[in-house]
C-alpha cells in the first residue's frame, strides 16, 4: 500500500538532544543537563535506560509557564546551581530544546551572566570551582539523535581543545557506537601503542560494574584534560561517511589546530576494516599486531565456512546513515544483497556516500532512501520481500508482522539484552555480526524444515 | 559513605516519621526544582498514558519527532480488538514549521492519517512549542471533524504548561467531549464504568471478568482497551468506579456533575483493596444482594485459593524491607498493604504527584522511621534505600538500574509491566515477582554483601 505521507508514522529517528545526552555522557565527570521542559530528560533517560540498563542521570532546567514567556535564565541558572551542588561535577554539558530554542533563549549569554555572578563573589554552592560549561544547539525540530550526537562533541572540543607543540596523540572520534565498540577501539590503539583520545567514551559510564553507594557521575568518560590536548593531536580519525566538516569534532580541530582530519567508514567488514587498520599503521609507523592478524584470519576462515548460507539473501538495513553505509559494505562483501539501505536521518550525503563504496549497488536493486519512517520501509519490505531484517529494536513489529527475520544492531536494543555488549566494528565486531547473520538464516531454516535436522 | 544533601528547596518535601511530636506539612503538588533530575515527566506525558491505551483512535503528536518517538508503543496497556493506539503519529515539524506555524502540516496529516486507518476518533496532543507558536488547533480539529466525520479532539498538553497532573486534566477534558454523544440503549441498572484502569498486561480484562461474574454490566473501560464508541456511551452507567485517582478522578466529578453517575475509588492491588473494591461496588446495589452473595463467592473462593500459596513465600519474604516510589501516591496504600500480607515492612513510601492527604494517610499507615517523600530523585532515592537497608525497589524502568547497581531487588509496578500485578491471581504475581527478585542468589556478588565494586 502506497500511502500519502505528510505525517511521520513509527519515526525511523529520535531527536537531537537524545544524541547530545548520550555523547556528553562520555566525557569525565559530566552530567548532560537539558534546558527545556522537564519532560524531555526523563523521556531521554527512559529511552537509555532501556537500552543500557545503567542509572542515566540528566537533569532539566524544568520550564513552566513564566519561563516560556519571560525567558529561561532564571531556571537555567537555579538548576545549574542545584545539579552542580548535588551532583558536583567537572561538567555540564548543555543541550538545548525545541522549547528553549524557539523562544530564543541566548544560552552563552546566560551562562556568561552565571559565571560573573560567581567571579562577583557569590559563594559557590560546594566551595569548589564552577564546573566548565559546554553548550550545544540542538533542538529537536532540526536533524535527529545523530546531529544532537556529533554537535555534542563539537562544542566539546570546540570550548576546550587548545593549541600547543604537536604531540604523538591521535583523536578518535568514533561515532555512536557501543560500549564494547569503544573499549575494543581503545584496545586497539593500545594493541598499537599509540597514544590517543578517544571522544566520547561511554564505555564505563554506560557499562559499568555494581556500586556500594550511589555514585551520582559514573566512572569512566575522557578526561577534560584529554580533550584538551585534541588540539595538539597529529591526526584526528573520525568514523563517519556523512558528516559535514563544518558540523564535525573532527572537522572543527582541522579548521582551527590544522589537526588533520581522516575520515572513514566506520569499520565494519574486512574491507572497512582493513582500511582502518591500515590508516593506524601508516599514522603509528607500526605494522598491524599479531593479534589482529589472528583475528582478521579467523575472519576469513569464517566467511568461507559460512558463504553459503547467507548468498543471494537479500537484507533490509536502516539506522542512522553512517551506520547503515557501513552495513551496507559489509553485507556487500559477504554476497548478502542490501535490496534496501534506509535511514530516518537526512543529510543529503547517503546515496553518493554508498555508490561511492559499493559502485554496482544500485544496478544489482539495491534502493536507497533517507528521511523515512517505518511505515515507509514497511511498505518496501512488502514488495521486497528481504530474507532479513537488520538495525535496531524499533524493527521488531514489522519483523513480526511479515514474517522477516531479524537481526539487532545499534541503537536502541529495547527488546533483547546485552544490547550495550554488542560489538560491530573491526574484525571482532564483524566476526560477531557475521555469526549472528549465518545463525538467523540457519535458525530460520532450521525451524522451517519438516525434517528438523540436527546438523545444519 | 560520602554525604548526601538534600537540595535547598527539597527539605520540606521528604518527612521521616519519627513519633508524633514532629509536625507534618510535606510540600507537594509542586513543580518540580530546576537541576534536580525529578524522576517526573511532563504535561504531555500525563495526557499521553491517560489517552495512550485507547485502541481504536488515532493519536497524532504535534511537534517535532521527540515526542512521539520516545512515546512509541511504550506501554504494557493491550487491546482485545484493534491496536492503532501502538502506532506513532507525528507532525515532525522542523524549523520552517516553526517559522510559518504547522497548522497546514497538521491538517494535511490528519487527514492522510484519517483515510489511511480509519480511526473512530484522533485525539491531537499539542507539545512545547505549539504553545508558543501560536498554532490554533481547536480550529484544525474543528475543521477535519466536520469533513471526515468522527470527533477530533485537542488535548492542550504542552509540556511546560503545569506538572504530569495537569496533563491528566486535558486528557479528561478531552474524554468528558467524548462522553454523552453516543445512545445509552440498552445499558441496565446494574452498570459501571471502570476508570483509571489501563489494562497493562490484560488488567483491565481481569477486573471486568470479576464485576461480570457480579452480575454487573461494565459499559466502558477506561482507558485500558478502550473504545471510542464506549466512552460515548459511558454516560448511561449506574456508577463511575475509579482507580489510580490521580489520572481519572477530575473525570468521574465532570460525569458526576453533569449526568449525576456517583463515583467511588478503589484499588484492586492486594487481597484487602481488591475485595474491597468488589464489595464497594455489590454495596453500592444493595437493591440486588445477588450481587454482593456473588461478590463474597468469588473473594471466598479466590482468596482461599491465594492464601496458602502466599503462605509459602511469606516464611521466606517475613522482615524483608521494601522501598516503593510511585507516580501516583494512591497505589503505595495498596502496595504497603499488600507487602504486609507477606510481613514486609515498608521503609520509604513516595509518589511522583501525591497531594497532601495522600501524605498523610502514608504517614499514618507506615512504620516509625519511614521515609516519606515527594518528587524524589535518584541521588535521594539511592541515599533512602541505602540508609533504610532495603532489599526491594518497587517503581518503574527509571528507578530499575538504581536498584540493580546497588544490589536490591526491582518489581516494575509501572506501564511496562507484562505480567497481570491487579486482582486477586495478580496479587499472587506480584508477591512471586518480589520473591523472585529480593531472594534471588545473585545479589549475593553485591557489593553490600560484600562483594567487589567499581
Amino acid at each position: 500500500m502506497k500511502t500519502a505521507k505528510t505525517a511521520t508514522q513509527n519515526a525511523c529517528k529520535l531527536c537531537n538532544p537524545l544524541g547530545a545526552c548520550l555523547a556528553f555522557r562520555g566525557i569525565e565527570e559530566c552530567v548532560p543537563f537539558l534546558h527545556g521542559s522537564q519532560g524531555c530528560a526523563t523521556y531521554i533517560r527512559r529511552y537509555l535506560i532501556s537500552h543500557f540498563k545503567e542509572p542515566v542521570d540528566i537533569a532539566s532546567s524544568n520550564f513552566n509557564e513564566d519561563t516560556a514567556v519571560f525567558g529561561g535564565s532564571h531556571n537555567l541558572k537555579l538548576g545549574l546551581k542545584n545539579v552542580t551542588q548535588q551532583y558536583r561535577p567537572k561538567v555540564i554539558g548543555l543541550a538545548t530544546t525545541c522549547l528553549s530554542e524557539t523562544i530564543g533563549d541566548d544560552v552563552d549569554m546566560i551562562l556568561k551572566d552565571y559565571v560573573r555572578l560567581f567571579d562577583e563573589g557569590e559563594p559557590l554552592p560546594n566551595g569548589e570551582p564552577l564546573p566548565l560549561m559546554i553548550h550545544a544547539s540542538t533542538p529537536s525540530y532540526q536533524g535527529s539523535h545523530i546531529d544532537g550526537f556529533h554537535a555534542a562533541m563539537r562544542a566539546t572540543v570546540a570550548k576546550l581543545a587548545e593549541a600547543g607543540p604537536k604531540k604523538n596523540l591521535l583523536n578518535l572520534f568514533p561515532n555512536m557506537v557501543s560500549p564494547a565498540d569503544l573499549r575494543y577501539m581503545k584496545e586497539v590503539l593500545k594493541d598499537f601503542a599509540i597514544p590517543y583520545v578517544l571522544l566520547p567514551d561511554y564505555s564505563e559510564t554506560l557499562d559499568g560494574g555494581p556500586w556500594a553507594e550511589y555514585h551520582r557521575i559514573p566512572k569512566g568518560g575522557t578526561p577534560v584534560n584529554a580533550i584538551r590536548e585534541t588540539g595538539m593531536a597529529a591526526a584526528s580519525v573520525e568514523f563517519t561517511s556523512t558528516l559535514a566538516a563544518d558540523k564535525s569534532p573532527a572537522g572543527f580541530l582541522e579548521q582551527e589546530f590544522g589537526v588533520p582530519r581522516y575520515t572513514m567508514a566506520m569499520p565494519i567488514g574486512i574491507k572497512q576494516s582493513d582500511a582502518f587498520f591500515g590508516l593506524l599503521e601508516k599514522l603509528s609507523e607500526t605494522p598491524l599486531p599479531e593479534k589482529y592478524e589472528d583475528e582478521r584470519r579467523r575472519l576469513v576462515d569464517a566467511y568461507a565456512d559460512g558463504h553459503k548460507y547467507i548468498f543471494g539473501k537479500k537484507a533490509i538495513v536502516y539506522g542512522e546513515e553512517d551506520l547503515v553505509v557501513a552495513m551496507t559494505a559489509f553485507l556487500s562483501e559477504i554476497g548478502i544483497d542490501p535490496v534496501l539501505c534506509a535511514s530516518g536521518g537526512k543529510s543529503g550525503r547517503l546515496k553518493k556516500r554508498l555508490l561511492e563504496l559499493i559502485p554496482g549497488l544500485e544496478e544489482k536493486g539495491g534502493k536507497i532512501r533517507d528521511g523515512v519512517d517505518f511505515v515507509d520501509i514497511e511498505d518496501e519490505a512488502k514488495v521486497l520481500k528481504p530474507d532479513l531484517l537488520i538495525g535496531n529494536s524499533k524493527g521488531y513489529t514489522m519483523s513480526r508482522k511479515n514474517g522477516i527475520p531479524f537481526i539487532r544492531i545499534g541503537f536502541p536494543i529495547h527488546d533483547r539484552f546485552g544490547g550495550q555488549r554488542l560489538h560491530h566494528l573491526g574484525y571482532r565486531g564483524t566476526q560477531e555480526l557475521f555469526d549472528r547473520i549465518v545463525n538467523t538464516v540457519i535458525e530460520q531454516r532450521q525451524s522451517s524444515s519438516p525434517i528438523g535436522y540436527t546438523y545444519m | 559513605m560520602e554525604k548526601i544533601g538534600i537540595l535547598e528547596g527539597r527539605q520540606r518535601q521528604i518527612y521521616e516519621k519519627k513519633g508524633e511530636e514532629t509536625a507534618f506539612d510535606i510540600k507537594c503538588e509542586t513543580t518540580s526544582l530546576s537541576g534536580s533530575v525529578s524522576q517526573r515527566a511532563c504535561v504531555f506525558c500525563g495526557s499521553r498514558v491517560v489517552l495512550y491505551p485507547v485502541a481504536d483512535a488515532l493519536h497524532v503528536v504535534h511537534g517535532p519527532i521527540g515526542c512521539a518517538a520516545y512515546t512509541w508503543d511504550i506501554r504494557g496497556a493491550v487491546s482485545s480488538g484493534p491496536e492503532l493506539h501502538r502506532l506513532s503519529f507525528s507532525t515532525d515539524l522542523k524549523e520552517m514549521d516553526v517559522i510559518y506555524g504547522g497548522e497546514k502540516k497538521l491538517y494535511r496529516s490528519l487527514l492522510e492519517l484519517i483515510d489511511q486507518y480509519q480511526p473512530k476518533a484522533a485525539f491531537i496532543y499539542s507539545t512545547c512549542i505549539i504553545g508558543l507558536i501560536g498554532d490554533d488547533i481547536d480550529a484544525v480539529c474543528k475543521k477535519v471533524s466536520q469533513e471526515k466525520g468522527i470527533p477530533v479532539l485537542p488535548v492542550h498538553s504542552e509540556g511546560f504548561k503545569g506538572t504530569k497532573k495537569d496533563g491528566y486534566k486535558a486528557a479528561c477534558d478531552s474524554l468528558m467531549k467524548l462522553v454523552g454523544t453516543g445512545s445509552t440503549e440498552g445499558i441496565g441498572k446494574y452498570s459501571i464504568n471502570i476508570l483509571g484502569e489501563f489494562n497493562l498486561a490484560g488488567e483491565a480484562w481481569i477486573i471486568r471478568n470479576y464485576y461480570e461474574q457480579m452480575g454487573i454490566e461494565v459499559v466502558s473501560t477506561m482507558t485500558g482497551d478502550g473504545r471510542i464508541d464506549d466512552i460515548r456511551r459511558s454516560h448511561g452507567a449506574s456508577l463511575n468506579i475509579v482507580q489510580c485517582s490521580g489520572s481519572m478522578v477530575r473525570l468521574a466529578k465532570q460525569m458526576e456533575e453533569k449526568y449525576g453517575i456517583p463515583y467511588l475509588r478503589v484499588s484492586y492491588f492486594g487481597i484487602e483493596d481488591m475485595s474491597k473494591a468488589l464489595y464497594d461496588v455489590a454495596r453500592h446495589f444493595s437493591d440486588n444482594p445477588a450481587i454482593m452473595e456473588a461478590a463474597k463467592k468469588l473473594v471466598s473462593r479466590e482468596v482461599g485459593e491465594l492464601y496458602p500459596q502466599l503462605q509459602q513465600f511469606r516464611r521466606e519474604l517475613a522482615g524483608k524491607k521494601a522501598a516503593i516510589y510511585v507516580g501516583g501516591a494512591f497505589k503505595a496504600f495498596s502496595l504497603i498493604k499488600a507487602l504486609a500480607s507477606v510481613d514486609m515492612k515498608v521503609v520509604l513510601a513516595g509518589s511522583q504527584t501525591g497531594n497532601k492527604d495522600d501524605y498523610n494517610g502514608l504517614k499514618e499507615m507506615c512504620d516509625e522511621g519511614t521515609v516519606i517523600v515527594d518528587d524524589s530523585n535518584p541521588v535521594e532515592l539511592s541515599k533512602f534505600v541505602l540508609e533504610k537497608e532495603a532489599d526491594l525497589l518497587i517503581g518503574g524502568v527509571k528507578e530499575r538500574p538504581i536498584a540493580y547497581k546497588l544490589g536490591i531487588g526491582f518489581c516494575d509496578h509501572n506501564h511496562e509491566r507484562k505480567i497481570p500485578l491487579a486482582g486477586f491471581e495478580g496479587m499472587y504475581n506480584f508477591i512471586r515477582e518480589v520473591y523472585n527478585s529480593v531472594m534471588s542468589p545473585v545479589w549475593q556478588f553485591a557489593p553490600r554483601k560484600g562483594g567487589l565494586s567499581s
